[in-house]
């Protein structure tokens, strides 16, 4: 489906003004009765110092246009291969651009964005940390690939044979790519299959969605991680 | 043993944290005897520790009391898998109801577990919210970096989140480490055994040079807690108010003049040149004071 079509599938024809300047997607769109901020990655992009200026700025430019007025929710669109590899990025410290984007989406929160993520083709490692996975709220689309690694990098690192990390990954939700592990695992609350009502989805998410990080509760209740919230609880309650 | 001359590298996570803080008061939750260990590793049939290879407490800093979490360096790298991880999420939410004057975080990671790799990017993200909760709430969270895997991939992101970074010039702080970048794009682009190089990239002088890190001390326990113990007094005496619109404004300006002056920049020694050491090539050499002092003098 092309990005276009995506859109009207998600906001109906004509229910969305969203730019795409390289890798880059900014503007508004229509969620239920609200109209919404929109800002994401597109083209499985390699989020570097740059790209991650642009969402913060972005970010920062709807904390300010509400600031007299009702916080529009923003929507994250999260297509992202991860974070770019290279020397000059790690220079600069591409960690501290994306500890930027975060408190930027944090500021958001604290003055009462709600905020939505939709995955759309890849959510991986570093560049689904930086904003997409810190939303109230994250959907994946049909096809959503997340992961941190795929199975033969992670072979290399840790010294386990491919044959056995596939035959692992069979069993356990716990290292092997795949939106409905993260699903499992309470790392990502919706996946939406090709026959559902997307806005209808997308209006129900918005309305759920709330400022508490309930993630380790939810993968203690689907099952995928049964010892996050227990163990949290322990050292919280020592 | 506070005050003897330790390295903070060599030391392993408790014996920094016992050098760090206060004699005798440091206090363990969840501590080895409870062994809650990584159900993953047993799986994979990898090596585990009892601590999932990280300790979490309280204890006191120069009177005042803090939550600390150190992580162990020498078991897988320091990574953060799901028990690690909550350990550390629940460190913080702690913090939440017992306001601490800080919170101490000694990071020695590469970042996520790989061999449990979703649920450590889950718990990383857990623990990025976490800190902003703390933060926003007025409590201050201080990362000390200076253990022999640095703090990198999402533990690098948590890293700058905290309110001040102190760094040793051993330490290294960054995204993607070294040789990650060299498998992916080849040895011209990042040779990861070219140490010098490594730490020109990713070391503490050019972190404190870019204003990454805040302080820059030396390699001894006893700096590392002199440096914490004066930030804790800062902060007493002015306290953290949560990040606002006009703050992230102006941290944006600043990344954004990063970006575009050092824009085709690959190597430390552009970066010392454009802050006015005289001798780039040599800011290596230059001792902590020295190097310190030259910050203070130009900055």
């Amino acid at each position: 489906m092309s990005e276009q079509a995506i859109f009207d599938r998600l906001f109906g024809a004509g229910g969305h003004d969203i730019a795409s300047t390289g890798l880059f997607l900014h503007g508004s769109a229509q969620v239920g009765d609200k109209r919404v901020t929109v800002i994401g990655t597109r083209d499985h992009a390699a989020i570097d110092g740059p790209l991650a200026l642009r969402i913060a700025a972005a970010i920062l430019q709807a904390v300010r246009a509400d600031a007299d007025t009702a916080p529009r929710p923003i929507l994250f669109i999260a297509d992202t291969q991860g974070q770019a590899l290279s020397r000059h990025d790690e220079l600069l410290g591409l960690n501290g651009y994306f500890a930027h984007v975060a408190r930027c989406v944090d500021l958001a929160r604290r003055h009462g964005h709600r905020l939505l993520t939709v995955i759309n083709g890849e959510a991986v490692s570093g560049g689904f940390l930086a904003f997409g996975m810190l939303a109230d709220r994250i959907c994946a689309l049909p096809d959503a690939q997340v992961r941190v690694m795929d199975l033969r990098a992670m072979a290399r690192v840790t010294r386990i044979s491919l044959e056995r990390l596939e035959e692992l990954a069979g069993v356990s939700p716990v290292f092997a790519p795949g939106a409905e592990n993260y699903w499992r695992m309470g790392g990502i609350h919706e996946i939406w299959s090709t026959d559902d009502n997307w806005p209808d989805r997308l209006a129900a998410a918005l309305a759920s969605a709330t400022d508490t990080d309930g993630r380790a509760a939810i993968g203690l209740e689907r099952g995928g991680r049964l010892l996050a919230a227990p163990t949290a609880q322990l050292v919280a309650d020592a | 043993m506070n005050g003897r001359r330790i390295s903070y590298f060599e030391a392993s996570a408790r014996m920094r944290l016992s050098g760090l803080v206060d004699a005798d008061s440091f206090s363990e939750f969840c501590p080895p005897e409870l062994r809650q260990t990584s159900p993953h590793l047993a799986q994979l049939g990898a090596p585990q520790a009892f601590d999932d290879g990280v300790v979490v407490g309280r204890a006191k800093l120069a009177g005042h009391a803090v939550l600390v979490a150190a992580q162990e360096g020498r078991f897988i790298g320091g990574s953060v898998g799901e028990v690690h991880g909550a350990k550390i999420r629940g460190l913080l939410d702690k913090a939440l109801v017992k306001r601490p004057a800080a919170v101490l975080l000694l990071a020695d990671s590469g970042g996520v577990r790989l061999h449990e790799a979703n649920a450590g990017l889950i718990a990383i993200s857990e623990i990025m919210r976490a800190v902003l909760r703390v933060q926003a709430a007025g409590i201050p969270v201080f990362a000390l970096v200076g253990g022999s895997c640095g703090a990198f991939g999402g533990m690098g992101i948590v890293t700058r989140l905290c309110a001040e970074v102190v760094m040793s010039e051993q330490g290294r702080l960054g995204l993607s480490g070294p040789e990650v970048i060299e498998t992916v794009r080849g040895v011209e682009e990042f040779d990861s055994r070219d140490r010098a190089l490594v730490w020109r990239v990713t070391g503490g002088k050019l972190r404190r040079t870019l204003g990454e890190a805040t302080r820059l001390v030396d390699d001894l326990i006893p700096a590392f807690r002199a440096a914490a113990a004066d930030l804790i007094a800062r902060y007493q005496a002015h306290p953290l108010a949560p990040a606002s619109l006009v703050a992230l404004l102006d941290e944006q300006a600043r990344l954004a003049a990063r970006s575009e002056r050092f824009a085709g920049a690959r190597d430390g020694r552009e970066i010392w040149q454009a802050a006015g050491f005289a001798d780039a090539s040599r800011v290596p050499e230059l001792s902590v004071a020295e190097f310190n002092l030259h910050l203070g003098e130009t900055s």
